[in-house]
Order: structure tokens, then C-alpha cells, then sequence
């Protein structure tokens, strides 16, 4: 086991320095001069030599990767060319919604899709079963940003149990913020917990016509036990991988639901710095999402080993 | 009074009649072998047993086990019997056992599952049942999992699982077809230990005649889900009167009239063959290790001559196959046919291939399914340097087909409109379209029930008569290599350890592992 965490640590490693490398070329090959950008085309030359001088623009590709990086595994991500403030604060900031949103989406998502899929597959062909997944089939059609307006339109305009949009950020309180979080957090999760639900399902209705399924109706145990005692830990490894790129997805994906709840998060950072030209802070929102795509990989790597022996000799 | 008794019962599975009036009964302490071929509904007898029946499932009649009437028992009732009152053990041990749970883990649980002990005396008692069907706590200790083990070892623990509790009846369902002939020999010892030291009422089903006559005291034969005769063992095999039990009987021992035409010259050479396999590295920038599956093999085949090449799973057999075939290279040593090496440089050699067919063991995953019978068989022709085109190859379609006792309209049919047999014929046909010198048969009959068998080597037989074919045969199953070669290999642990005339090797054999295959190998009883 520790073996196979150290080996998941080097590959993890190992893919972090090569979406460095790729990250810093592909911004470095793209058209546009931050500094041109920042000071307007009809500025004097010498100011703006002055400007990329003072941005670091100037020294040699190694030197500026060297810098970055090592910068970034300090903490510091360099200053934003349009707000000239410290990107790691920018990002922190934004960081504390698109966070615990993705969390609190996920979390709903699992705790739906659970239960659902289980349930549809421990009845399969039956009512209960056609139904989850009639259910679910919409979930997945449905874009989460009209569910979204229809949501906003229910609960904030006519029901009035939420606001429409905004954050008002933790100071203002735990409950306060979850509260603002909620209708986002549904509108993300409704999907995901749609496709979960129906791979949960699917993982588990195949790992239910295995082999040591019959062993254990053999021995006596009644349908439902082995369901829980055998089936369902056994197909665990799919479900797990889905929940993996899911949260991923909604870390940085949430772009349009930060949108359309006025949400001061990543997705809608990133988008801002893109349109500005502020590769300074797109280089590094990227390279966060790619660190935590790829921790969230190697969390479920380990999860895989704790389900399954066989993985752990590995 | 019988501890099992089956009377008239029937059993549709949706439109399919699966079995009609099947009668049979078991007492305690008695072995009934169950015998027929693949839908004979063998099988579905023991699950209408187990009340394990697929989904619509439809039985009637009456299943009596020690008094409880299973076919209108509640599900409840009924898992409070299964595990205790009977115990099944089943065909694939490889499966059977939940890949992430330890073996004591298991064994414990039929014991948790039926009696109130605690966690701590339920293992204590797994592991008394895992002693009584031979894992020793040193080797096998309770916190093993089934990966661990081998497909021998994990059938000991399926059996030790289903006799935990000591039922009074065991079901066992090909509890050895998937395994090699000496572990098959002593898994049905502890089998017949274990009904004797329990005084276990036992129902037997395979579709190997052989295995069952060694240890059954009753013997039912079915056929389409017909018991077609019954009758004491050995007694039995000498009076059969049933055509399908006369012909099954003949089947199994079927040997194929084969003409021997076999010339002097070599046509397949094998030379101190090595195989080495790179092992993964034990530490990161450690030197991986190596394995050795082929230690310096060789022997000739000669034109027109069946060799067959005996061995167990490990043995090597399949690694050879392979780089006779020239789909791997070797490490050491030469392969030559007709004089011509396989590999060339780091390529195989395509004048050499063209010269070479194989069939494979399962009928089943050897085609695509979405590809027609002429395409299938067709697929040799990319060895060729201008394959043959329209008129030419419907010919060359029609010839093979017809070869292997196929239509010619079959050719436009899919893979799924035939049975294993007929699957097998066309992996023959497309073995011979594009007329080889040697054919390689991996398990190629392995698969089959003993009758389609019997019909597939006489196919062999006649086709290496027609077109001088020569034949390397590789099986583990020692019958079959015993009717159909002339000469034979034995292989183990990636060396040849004895050769010779197939006749004298059999009727005497030398190295000691040949002496223990030979007697693992299951007899039928001699008839007059």
C-alpha cells in the first residue's frame, strides 16, 4: 500500500511539472502584449519597454518559467496586470466559493444519486426502476442553467425563501453563506447527480449477475445482503472514478452558474482574466485547476486501493 | 427416507420448457451424479433445488429436501436452508469468490449468516473448515484473499464455505471442469472425503462422464431436460439401453479413424527454445526480474503427423504456441518450418505464416460478431500477396465451408446464428482457406460437449486424410490427445519432460509427472 501511494505520488508529481511546462508555452505562444494591452495602442514605446521591464516580460523564456514556478511553490503567484494586486489573494478569495460550492454540490449530488441508484438497481425492470431512470434521463438533458433560472424564479421571486444571486462572503456567517450557496449548489448538482445515479445503477446491476453474488445467495444470504455485503463495495471503482472528474468539472466548471447567481467565483476570475489579457492571472487560476484535478485523482487512486486488495500490491 | 426428493417436476423459463417430469432422489450419504451436455438443463435441476432460479422462472412439481417442501417455501425460509441444510459449490472458482473480501471473511460469513456467534468463534470456525478441506493455517492464513490463490485453492474454499455448517446435502455443479486433471483429482478426493466424513447426501453435475463414474453411486442421465436413464454406478455403464446414453458413452471414448500417412522429413523444427518474460520492477530503479516460461525446448513434427503437447495451465504450452506462430519472438533457440525460420530480423516471417493456421479453444470470442461468416473465414488471405478476388475467393469460401461440413449459404450469416460446434467448424474453415501445412489446435475441443467433440476430431481426422494437414495438438485434457495424436510431448514448468509414441507413452509412461497426470486422469469403468 505504501508503495503504490508513493508510485501514485510520482506519477502525481510528474503530471504537475508537464501542465506547468504546457500551461506557461501555450499562454507564451499566444498573440497579444499584456503590456500593449494595459498601457492602449497609442502608447510611447519607451513607456511601454519600461511597463514590460517592470512585469518581468523581458528576460528569457527559461528565466520566466523558473521564476513562476518557483514563485507559485512559495505562494506567490505573481500580480495581476489589470488590478495590480497579488494573484494568490485574487484567487484565494474566489477560491472560498468556488470551494466549498463544488464541495456542497458534490456532497448533494452523492447523497441523490446513492440511494437513487441502488434503489433502481436492487429492483431492476421494475416501476421503481424505470421511474430513477425516466428521472435521471431528464436530469442529464436538462442545462443546469435554465433549471437554474427556473429556480431563481420559484424560490427567490415568488417564494422568496433565498436571494437571487450574490454571496455575501463568511464574515457575514456559516449559515448566511450556505444559505446564498444552496440554489447554486442544487442547480450544479442536479445533473451530476443524474449521471452518477445512472452509473451507480449500471456498475451495480453488472457486479449483481456476478459470480460470488450467487456464492452468496448459495450461503443464504437474502437478496438484499448481498447486495450490501458484496455487490456494492465491488462496484464502488466506477462510481468513484465518475465522482473524481465530477468534482473537477465543478471546481472550474461552474462558470455559468457563477454567472447567473452573480457569484464572485473562479470560473467567472478566469473568464475576466481572459478577456483582459491578464495571462499573469489565467496562468495561475489553470495551474491551480490542474493541481486540483490532479489531487482529487490521487485521492481517488487511494480510494480505489482501500476498495479493492488487488490494486494495493501494485 | 431420501434427503432429496424430485418428483415430476417441470420448470419454463419464459417460453423455453427448460425441464419436464424430472425425477431423481438423493440419500444421505449417497452420490448422484448428474450427467448430460450443455442444456440438458443439468444444471437448472440443482438451482430449482437452491430456489436460485433466473428472474420468470416458472417450476412445478415437487422438490422435497429433508422434509421441507422448497417449491412453496417462503424466501425466507429458504435462506434460512441454503448454507445450512445445503451447500453448493459451483463451475468457476475463479469467480466465485468476492474479489475484495478475505477468505476467512467469507467462510465466516455462512457461519454468521444461519447461527448467533459471535465474530471471533465464527472465524475460529471458518478456519476449522478451511483445515478440513486442506489450506493449513500457515499457507493460508484467514487474512488471504482469493487473487492469492490459485483456481484449485479457491474451489477448496468455495467447498469449505459450503460445508461450514455441515448440511446434510452438497450440490456440486462441474465442480472441476475449469480446473487442470491432477487438482481435479484432488478436489473430487476431498469431495468424496468429506461426504463420507459428514455423511453428506451429494448431487453431482458434470457433463464428463469419466469424472462422475469414479465417484457417483447413482448415475442420471438428462438430455433436453429429460431424464432419458438412471441407474446404479458402475453397474449402469454396462447396460445402458437409451440411444442418447449409448451414444454419449461412445462418444467419450470416441477415438477417430485416422489414416497415418507420415513422412520421414521434419516439417516443423523446434530448437532450444527460450521465452523470457520482463517482470515488473520490484523497486523503482531496482533490475526487474525475469521469468522463464519455455526452458530450451525442442522436437520435430513431421509431415502429415498429429503431435499432441500435454501440459497444465503454467506449463508453457500457450507461450510456445505463441512463438511457433511467430506472434512473439524468442529469446533463444530457432523455429523453422520447412527449413524457413519463423522471425526474420524482429519481423515474423510471412512466407512462413501463410504456411500455418490456428484454432483456438473458445468458440465464442474468437469471431467478431459483427462481421459475416465469408469475412471471417477470409481472414487468413492478408497473409497473402495477392489474395484471391471475386469468383476465386467465392470459390475458395465455398470450398472451405463445405470442407468443414457447412453449407455454402452459410456464408452470409453471423456468428451468432451457431452453435459452439458449428463455431468451431468455422474456425477450422478459416484455419484451411488458405491451405496450410500445420494447423495448430489450442484447446480446440476443449470447449465442446463430448459428442460435438467426438464429431469435430472425426472432422480433424478426415481433413488431414484429404489434405495431408499435420497437426500440433496442445490440450490439458489427456483423452482427447490420446485418440487423435501419434506422438506426444509432455510439457511442465516450461520443459519437455518426456516423449514419445502416444500409445507408449500412455501404456508406459517414465517421468514421474507423466505417471501422476495419467493416473489423475478420470477412467470410465471397463466395459465388456
Amino acid at each position: 500500500m505504501l508503495r503504490y501511494t508513493l508510485s501514485r505520488l510520482l506519477s502525481l508529481s510528474i503530471s504537475l511539472a508537464v501542465a506547468s511546462l504546457v500551461i506557461f508555452l501555450v499562454i507564451e505562444i499566444l498573440p497579444g502584449d499584456p503590456a500593449v494591452l494595459m498601457l492602449g495602442v497609442n502608447a510611447q514605446e519607451d513607456t511601454l519597454a519600461a511597463l514590460r521591464d517592470q512585469l518581468g516580460l523581458n528576460g528569457s523564456m527559461l528565466t520566466r518559467y523558473v521564476d513562476w514556478v518557483g514563485g507559485m511553490l512559495v505562494g506567490d503567484f505573481g500580480t495581476s496586470y489589470t488590478y495590480r494586486t497579488p494573484v494568490a489573494d485574487m484567487v484565494g478569495d474566489r477560491l472560498w466559493v468556488s470551494l466549498p460550492l463544488a464541495i456542497y454540490a458534490l456532497t448533494l449530488s452523492t447523497v441523490i444519486a446513492f440511494p437513487a441508484g441502488i434503489w433502481a438497481a436492487s429492483r431492476r425492470g421494475s416501476a421503481a426502476d424505470v421511474g430513477v431512470m425516466g428521472i435521471t434521463q431528464l436530469g442529464v438533458a436538462i442545462p443546469n442553467f435554465w433549471f437554474a433560472m427556473l429556480m431563481v424564479v420559484v424560490f427567490a421571486v415568488n417564494l422568496r425563501w433565498f436571494s437571487a444571486g450574490g454571496f455575501p462572503g463568511w464574515d457575514e456567517g456559516f449559515w448566511v453563506s450556505i444559505k446564498a450557496l444552496t440554489l447554486p449548489a442544487v442547480a450544479l448538482a442536479l445533473p451530476q447527480a443524474s449521471i452518477l445515479a445512472r452509473v451507480m445503477r449500471s456498475a451495480l446491476v453488472d457486479t449483481l449477475s456476478e459470480d460470488f453474488v450467487r456464492t452468496a445467495r448459495a450461503k443464504g444470504l437474502t437478496r438484499s445482503q448481498a447486495l450490501w455485503r458484496h455487490a456494492l463495495r465491488n462496484a464502488l471503482i466506477p462510481v468513484l472514478t465518475i465522482i473524481g472528474m465530477q468534482f473537477a468539472f465543478l471546481l472550474a466548471g461552474g462558470i455559468i452558474i457563477e454567472n447567473v447567481f452573480f457569484l464572485p467565483g473562479l470560473g467567472r476570475l478566469i473568464f475576466q482574466a481572459i478577456s483582459a489579457r491578464d495571462l499573469i492571472v489565467v496562468e495561475s487560476v489553470v495551474m491551480l485547476l490542474v493541481f486540483a484535478v490532479v489531487m482529487v485523482n490521487f485521492m481517488v487512486e487511494i480510494a480505489y486501493a482501500l476498495v479493492d486488495p488487488r490494486l494495493r500490491r501494485r | 427416507m431420501s434427503l432429496l426428493r424430485i418428483e415430476k417436476l417441470s420448470l419454463d423459463i419464459g417460453r423455453h420448457h427448460i425441464l419436464r417430469d424430472v425425477s431423481l432422489s438423493v440419500d444421505p450419504g449417497q452420490i448422484v451424479g448428474v450427467i448430460g451436455e450443455s442444456g440438458s438443463g443439468k444444471s437448472m435441476t440443482a438451482f430449482t433445488v437452491m430456489q436460485l432460479l433466473p428472474e420468470g422462472a416458472q417450476a412445478s412439481g415437487r422438490v422435497i429436501l429433508s422434509g421441507h417442501d422448497m417449491l412453496s417455501l417462503p424466501e425466507a425460509a429458504l435462506c434460512d436452508l441454503r448454507g445450512n441444510e445445503v451447500g453448493m459449490v459451483f463451475q468457476e472458482p475463479m469467480t466465485a469468490l468476492n474479489p475484495i473480501r478475505t477468505i476467512g471473511d467469507q467462510v465466516a460469513e455462512t457461519i454468521l449468516i444461519h447461527e448467533r456467534v459471535s465474530k471471533s468463534e465464527a472465524m475460529a470456525r471458518a478456519r476449522e473448515a478451511l483445515n478440513r478441506v486442506e489450506l493449513p493455517e500457515d499457507r493460508f492464513p484467514l487474512s488471504r484473499y482469493p487473487h492469492e490463490l490459485s483456481g484449485g485453492q479457491r474451489q477448496r474454499v468455495v467447498i469449505a464455505m459450503a460445508i461450514a455448517l455441515r448440511p446434510k446435502l452438497l450440490i456440486a455443479d462441474e465442480p472441476t471442469t475449469a480446473l487442470d486433471v491432477t487438482t481435479q483429482a484432488q478436489i473430487l478426493d476431498l469431495l468424496k472425503r468429506l461426504v463420507r466424513e459428514d455423511g453428506m447426501g451429494m448431487l453431482m453435475i458434470s457433463h464428463d462422464l469419466a469424472v462422475v463414474a469414479d465417484m457417483a453411486d447413482e448415475i442420471v442421465i438428462m438430455q433436453n431436460g429429460v431424464v432419458v436413464e438412471r441407474g446404479p454406478c458402475p453397474g449402469i455403464f454396462g447396460a445402458l439401453k437409451h440411444p442418447y446414453s449409448i451414444s454419449l458413452l461412445a462418444a467419450s471414448t470416441h477415438a477417430p479413424d485416422r489414416a497415418v500417412h507420415v513422412e520421414e522429413a521434419p516439417l516443423l523444427r523446434v530448437r532450444d527454445v527460450r521465452r523470457t518474460y520482463r517482470l515488473p520492477r520490484k523497486t523503482l530503479f531496482g533490475p526487474a526480474g525475469e521469468v522463464e516460461a519455455v526452458k530450451g525446448v525442442s522436437f520435430d513434427l513431421k509431415k502429415g503427423e498429429s503431435l499432441g503437447l500435454v501440459g497444465e495451465s503454467g506449463c508453457g504450452k500457450s507461450t510456445l504456441t505463441r512463438a511457433i506462430l511467430g506472434l512473439e519472438e524468442v529469446q533463444g533457440g530457432e523455429i523453422l518450418l520447412d527449413g524457413e525460420p519463423v522471425f526474420t530480423g524482429h519481423k515474423p516471417n510471412r512466407d512462413v505464416r501463410r504456411r500455418m493456421q490456428v484454432v483456438f479453444q473458445d468458440p465464442y470470442g474468437s469471431f467478431n460478431p459483427r462481421h459475416r461468416v465469408d469475412r471471417l473465414i477470409c481472414e487468413p488471405f492478408h497473409l497473402l500477396d495477392t489474395p484471391p478476388t471475386g469468383a476465386d475467393r467465392d470459390r475458395a469460401i465455398a470450398e472451405a465451408l463445405t470442407s468443414v461440413g457447412l453449407s455454402e449459404a452459410d456464408r452470409y450469416k453471423y456468428i451468432h446464428e451457431f452453435s459452439g460446434g458449428q463455431r468451431q467448424r468455422i474456425a477450422i474453415a478459416r484455419a484451411l482457406i488458405i491451405k496450410p501445412d500445420l494447423i495448430l489446435l489450442d484447446e480446440a475441443v476443449s470447449a465442446l460437449d463430448v459428442q460435438v467433440r467426438a464429431q469435430i476430431l472425426d472432422l480433424l481426422a478426415d481433413l488431414s486424410k484429404r489434405f495431408g494437414l499435420s497437426y500440433l495438438f496442445i490440450s490439458h485434457d489427456l483423452s482427447v490427445v490420446r485418440v487423435i495424436t501419434d506422438r506426444c510431448l509432455v510439457m511442465k514448468s516450461g520443459e519437455i519432460v518426456e516423449q514419445g509414441p502416444t500409445d507408449q507413452v500412455f501404456a508406459n509412461p517414465q517421468h514421474p509427472y507423466t505417471q501422476q497426470l495419467i493416473a489423475a486422469a478420470p477412467d470410465l469403468p471397463e466395459i465388456a
